[in-house]
């Protein structure tokens, strides 16, 4: 880490002012410019609140999928509800979707994405579920071909 | 008001019309197109997950997922790749703030956490295999093999182009190019995850 350190020193756009900002970096926004600080906090709470939101949402489906506090069959829906909420945490604070005016095409892409995926998954089970409520049960169809 | 609103605007304040406000940024048209790659990529697991939802009851008289799983397993894999998503974002903080040794830091952390996630896995297959429960025992464990081992592969080509990354950073420095790619690889990491997501709640949560 050192030798890579040392490295980057070299390196033309990697001033020695830019380095002091890299050793104030953390949690604790020291040391650096007005103009800085806001941006990297924003950045870490960001990230933090993601983290915590999802570390929430994990450990609730955990819980939900071993409880007998909630109606069984009400469970796949609960852990179905969770990992929505989950996903859309990590696309908003850790993917950076939102409804800015850059973002525009990437949540048209998204949500037909999103369409596509729904077609396959369900459309794959329901007609699998058609057609296996359709066959003939195994004994019936060894009797029809003696 | 951002700086991107303020670009739409003319010296008078009225708004540009999209006609006339020329390309979008390099960033935005990478990210874009990378975000393209990575929803058929997800669409790729879609395709998976179907074949799974479908298979999962089919168990050929073998062992049944509830039998198999072992969820505090499960939980210190979902913690490993949480964990490494949000290092990873730490990763593209520190390369926004130029800052070559928090991104090695970073960097370094993220992929010890990912090859974590690809041992943990590894052992999990290795015991299932090691007792008869390989991918040819039912159609499914054909279907979970088939859609957490794509994952895991996907994971594991993702830490070879983390080691690149760095290597990249280390040699070429932050030119804007090596930047770009680093942008696209946090994209990359950060959907792994939400992926993963889907695993563990349907294939391991939704055992029965």
């Amino acid at each position: 880490m050192a030798n890579a350190n040392d490295r980057s020193s070299n390196i033309p756009d990697n001033t020695p002012e830019q380095h002091g900002h890299a050793e104030g970096q953390g949690h604790d926004a020291q040391g650096k410019p007005p103009g800085e600080t806001p941006d990297l906090r924003a950045g870490v709470l960001k990230y933090l609140a993601g983290l915590g939101g999802s570390i929430i949402l994990t450990l609730a489906s955990f819980w939900a999928a071993g409880t007998d506090q909630v109606w069984g069959p009400g469970i796949p829906v609960l852990l179905a509800a969770l990992a929505i909420a989950q996903m859309g945490v990590h696309l908003v604070f850790f993917l950076h979707i939102s409804s800015g005016p850059e973002n525009t095409n990437n949540i048209l892409a998204l949500a037909f994405g999103v369409f596509v995926v729904a077609l396959v998954v369900f459309g794959s089970m329901i007609i699998m579920a058609n057609l296996n409520s359709h066959m003939l049960p195994m004994d019936k169809l060894l009797q029809m071909q003696r | 008001m951002t700086d991107a609103q303020i670009s739409q605007m003319t010296p008078e304040g009225s708004e540009i019309p999209i006609s006339e406000r020329g390309p979008a940024p390099t960033r935005v048209v990478v990210s874009y197109g990378f975000w393209l790659f990575i929803l058929s990529d997800i669409i790729l697991f879609a395709a998976l997950f179907a074949a799974y939802a479908v298979l999962s009851g089919q168990t050929a008289g073998g062992p049944s997922g509830h039998q198999l799983f072992d969820r505090g397993h499960v939980l210190i894999e979902t913690a490993c790749l949480l964990l490494s998503s949000f290092t990873c974002g730490m990763f593209s903080l520190a390369i926004d703030q130029r800052s070559a040794r928090y991104t090695y830091v970073f960097g370094a952390i993220t992929f010890a956490l990912g090859l974590g996630f690809i041992g943990l896995e590894l052992s999990e297959f290795t015991e299932m295999i090691a007792h008869g429960n390989g991918p040819q025992r039912s159609a499914f464990l054909s279907a979970f093999f088939a859609l957490v081992g794509m994952h895991g592969t996907h994971v594991t080509l993702g830490l070879a182009w983390l080691l690149g990354m760095l290597a990249q950073v280390a040699t070429l420095g932050f030119t804007p190019r090596v930047v770009g790619r680093l942008r696209c690889f946090s994209l990359f990491w950060h959907a792994l995850d939400v992926v993963w997501i889907g695993v563990f709640t349907i294939v391991y949560l939704g055992a029965h």
